[in-house]
């Protein structure tokens, strides 16, 4: 946050940005441009949506929000209202998605906001009522960025409230997936439920187990004695039938698949030792395990509870991604163009798609002419050209102008609704991996049988009597509860870090697979390359340069962006007369003099090339490249190369993944020379180097790889386009990097929000660290296991020793793990993602 | 001694109150939301 005042602008140098340090927007605190600056008024802003966001605050008296924000010094940012009327809110295919209630009455509805970040946000937003008139009740989950508001439908419509979110900077989505969030919640509700019980009933034994050891070493009335161990077995049986019961169920569903699951050793231990002590407690003498039993089942749902929640805050976060895309069409209705949600477009439906939105369906374009990128579904990097009766495919973006489309196919019927299947059938098919704990469990409880028959029969020879109980105490003490404990919670660990670090893990065995060196295939357009258009080489003057960088001022062709970010801003220079060629370039006067970017065959038919200059271009072109060029005054200035630039750290990343032992390959649906060329440039082999590959292909890859790879590496696909879903979801490790389409956000196991590759490294050192902690743990309580078992075949385990050995084994997974490096914090101030 | 076989029951009885009293909040929803409410508090002088 900004913390310039005008006593500090003195001293301080002023930066070399057109703006006074010392007027700050009144609602973002950014700088205000010096243009916009009203000399005497107390209230500056930096942009019009700042000044309409502050005006309808503070109409509606709630300027304390600025207090508020202030005080917690909170990060702020402009506000950039979209100016959407959010007309498809009002629709009733919307409302019977997304609304209770019927039209006219009190209605509520679940949004999510972009933007959301602190509490000052909630305490503007729950004001909603000042804000909107006919809103009841706006109320909001911050840590899920989703309000739910609950308004008068007779005196407010859904898409002018929608418009005040938009107007003081949070932009509503529609929730997406209702019902399934429903399920989640009740059953995020039975879990604390569970929690709860456990916890209760192991406090309330535990105090009366004291009472009872404490009558040990003193005396006890019996008739207190008996008491204290009805009560203990009243908890103790809640405790086991209500939230244990979990573990009988799983262990039961383990047997009968004849699988390996770490609940078959737990829920025999857990069995034994409620069934003895309840029998010891009904005959009215005999050891009794209560206390052990009923904090065993607390302990190991905690170590459960916080894997699940660990879990469900990395899906709740891809969630919020999902649903800020857009859901949203605009029809064609006759002369007026209607907002409607996507649920309401029929094939036939004529759509308009502006410039910069993605195409929302599958169809044929029927007026205009733009350009297309369809990078995220071909992995082709360059724009294509399309013009009425062109086809053009869900997902990719109008770059240029607006174009009328006819729809052919919504939703699942569509090119990409279709990959979405075989992204469903890969994640399938993805063969479980078998956590170390679980392959242990079934050697664990055979171990635990074979020493309590051991015992039993070792006892009847000894002593007759006694055999049973000691039988009993092996199997309690042997209960491989830090076994259970050790690996959820070094994920839960390990996961929570990586995710502050910009990584989001959505697997449990994604660390464990990471860890065994194989095959990563990277995607080209957007993955090792930066996904758009930049400059790069530019052969001509420098004066051409800054010519046609102001010239592309005027432009929102990708290549004008590729120019502008290549020379800098072009200050002060005078352009007129912008005459804007489709398909062809731009020309205009700049300071005067006559200047003309475009295509190489456009600008050599009206300024004659030297030979050399053509056979840059066409050089250019045989690379991989987009050559445009450049006429200052009819005479020809500059061949620019335009090309998607490989990304800064690629090289370096892909040095380290093979020093780690990892084959790199790429796989892209661009053309296979540019491939070549860009593998070349990183250091990839070029027999690795596959080009022109369509999704499927790419599953197909994938597929093969792990298949021949099998059980001895891991296949790692890295990708962000929708054309790698499926070969991520079929990857044993898939990672979608930073800006990734949805369906890739879906399919992988890992989420990069950090831009760049840079994370990958970082990823895999800290799943080795976590790995080795997980075994380290698992070692600890095998060793503390064996000895337990020692002593109790001995003879010398009794009800108290079992309650201090218990607990002090599941602290030393504890301390373990907390001390174990799993994901370090990073070293040097990265540059961190927009989200 | 003997207070204790009516002390000890009521506890129990307050013990299973507590846990019912939970089990019906939980249930209600009262714990879906740990973060906002927190803040909520904060703000709510005014009005």
């Amino acid at each position: 946050m900004s913390t310039l005042t005008s006593s500090d602008s003195l001293s301080v140098a002023p930066p070399p940005l057109p703006v006074s340090a010392a007027t700050l927007c009144t609602h973002c605190g950014l700088p205000v441009p010096t243009g916009l600056i009203r000399a005497g008024e107390p209230a500056q802003f930096c942009c019009h949506g700042c000044e309409t966001a502050f005006s309808l605050i503070s109409s509606c008296g709630l300027e304390k929000y600025y207090a508020i924000r202030d005080e917690l010094q909170a990060p702020t940012k402009a506000v950039r209202a979209s100016d959407r009327s959010f007309a498809e809110f009002d629709d009733a295919a919307f409302r019977t998605l997304h609304v209770s209630g019927s039209p006219g009455e009190a209605c509520s509805v679940e949004l999510f906001l972009a933007g959301v970040h602190c509490s000052a946000c909630a305490w503007i937003l729950e004001r909603l009522p000042r804000l909107a008139p006919g809103v009841l009740e706006a109320r909001l989950d911050l840590r899920r960025s989703l309000i739910r508001v609950t308004w008068d439908d007779g005196a407010i419509k859904l898409s002018r409230i929608a418009r005040v979110l938009d107007a003081i900077g949070y932009r509503p989505h529609p929730a997406r997936d209702a019902r399934s969030r429903g399920v989640r919640i009740a059953e995020d509700r039975r879990q604390l439920i569970r929690l709860g019980i456990a916890g209760a009933c192991a406090a309330n034994v535990m105090l009366f187990a004291l009472c009872l050891y404490a009558g040990l070493f003193d005396t006890i009335d019996t008739g207190h004695q008996q008491m204290f161990r009805w009560i203990s077995m009243g908890f103790t049986v809640l405790s086991l039938a209500w939230p244990g019961a979990i573990f009988f169920r799983s262990a039961w569903a383990a047997v009968r698949a004849r699988a390996a699951h770490l609940d078959v050793p737990i829920a025999l231990a857990l069995a034994a030792g409620g069934v003895w002590s309840v029998i010891a407690t009904v005959r009215g003498h005999g050891e009794i395990y209560f206390d052990t039993v009923s904090v065993l089942v607390f302990a190991l749902l905690v170590g459960r509870f916080f894997q699940a929640r660990q879990q469900r805050s990395a899906a709740d976060a891809v969630e919020l991604l999902f649903s800020l895309t857009p859901a949203s069409a605009r029809r064609v209705e006759g002369d007026i163009v209607r907002d409607v949600p996507i649920e309401a477009v029929r094939a036939g439906d004529v759509l308009e798609v502006l410039a910069g939105e993605s195409m929302p369906v599958d169809g044929r374009v029927v007026s205009g002419r733009s350009l297309v990128d369809e990078s995220l579904l071909s992995g082709e990097s360059r724009p294509i050209d399309v013009g009425v009766g062109s086809p053009v495919a869900a997902g990719s973006v109008n770059i240029s102008s607006a174009l009328h489309v006819r729809v052919d196919a919504i939703g699942e019927r569509t090119r990409i609704g279709k990959l979405m299947r075989l992204v469903e059938d890969a994640s399938c098919r993805k063969a479980p991996i078998v956590a170390w704990a679980d392959k242990a469990s079934s050697w664990f409880t055979l171990g635990m049988l074979g020493l309590a028959g051991l015992t039993l029969a070792v006892w009847l020879i000894l002593n007759p009597a006694t055999a049973v109980e000691h039988a009993v105490a092996l199997l309690v003490v042997t209960c491989p509860c830090a076994l259970g404990l050790a690996t959820p919670l070094v994920l839960t660990i390990a996961h929570g870090r990586a995710a502050r670090l910009g990584m989001l893990i959505k697997g449990g065995d994604v660390i464990q697979r990471l860890t065994t060196p194989g095959i990563v295939y990277l995607d080209k357009t957007g993955t090792i390359t930066l996904g758009r258009l930049s400059v790069v080489a530019w052969d001509g003057t420098d004066e051409s340069r800054a010519l046609a960088s102001a010239l592309e001022e005027h432009s929102s062709h990708p290549v004008a962006r590729a120019v502008r970010d290549f020379a800098g801003p072009a200050e002060g220079r005078r352009v007129e007369r912008v005459h804007q060629i489709t398909g062809g370039g731009i020309e205009g006067l700049v300071d005067g003099r006559r200047v003309l970017v475009g295509s190489p065959e456009h600008v050599f038919a009206r300024v004659a090339p030297d030979a050399g200059s053509r056979s840059r271009a066409s050089a250019c072109a045989a690379q991989g490249l987009t050559p445009i060029a450049v006429a200052v005054d009819g005479r020809l200035a500059a061949i620019v190369s335009l090309g998607d630039a490989v990304r800064p750290e690629a090289a370096d990343v892909i040095a380290d993944l093979k020093r780690r032992g990892w084959r790199v390959g790429v796989l892209s649906g661009d053309h296979p020379d540019v491939v070549r060329r860009v593998a070349a440039q990183v250091g990839i082999a070029e027999t690795d180097a596959r080009g022109g590959m369509s999704p499927e292909a790419k599953l197909a890859v994938v597929r093969e790889a792990q298949q021949a790879i099998g059980t001895r590496g891991t296949v790692v696909m890295v990708g962000d386009g929708v054309n790698d879903a499926a070969a991520l979801a079929a990857a044993g490790v898939g990672v979608a990097v930073h800006g990734g389409a949805e369906a890739s956000l879906a399919a992988a196991d890992v989420y990069l929000s950090r831009p760049g590759l840079g994370s990958i490294a970082e990823l895999l050192d800290g799943s080795r660290r976590s790995l080795g902690a997980i075994k380290r743990n698992l070692w600890a309580s095998l060793g503390y296991n064996v000895i337990a078992g020692g002593l109790a075949v001995l003879g010398l385990i009794n009800p108290i020793l079992a309650a201090i050995v218990m607990p002090i084994s599941s602290l030393t997974a504890l301390g373990l793990t907390l001390k174990a490096r799993t994901f370090a914090p990073p070293v040097a101030p990265t540059f961190r993602g927009a989200r | 001694m003997s207070v204790l076989y009516v002390v000890v029951p009521l506890a129990v009885l307050f013990a299973l109150i507590g846990i019912i009293g939970f089990i019906w909040a939980a249930r209600g929803g009262q714990f879906d939301d740990t973060d906002t409410p927190a803040h909520r508090m904060l703000h709510d002088d005014d009005d």
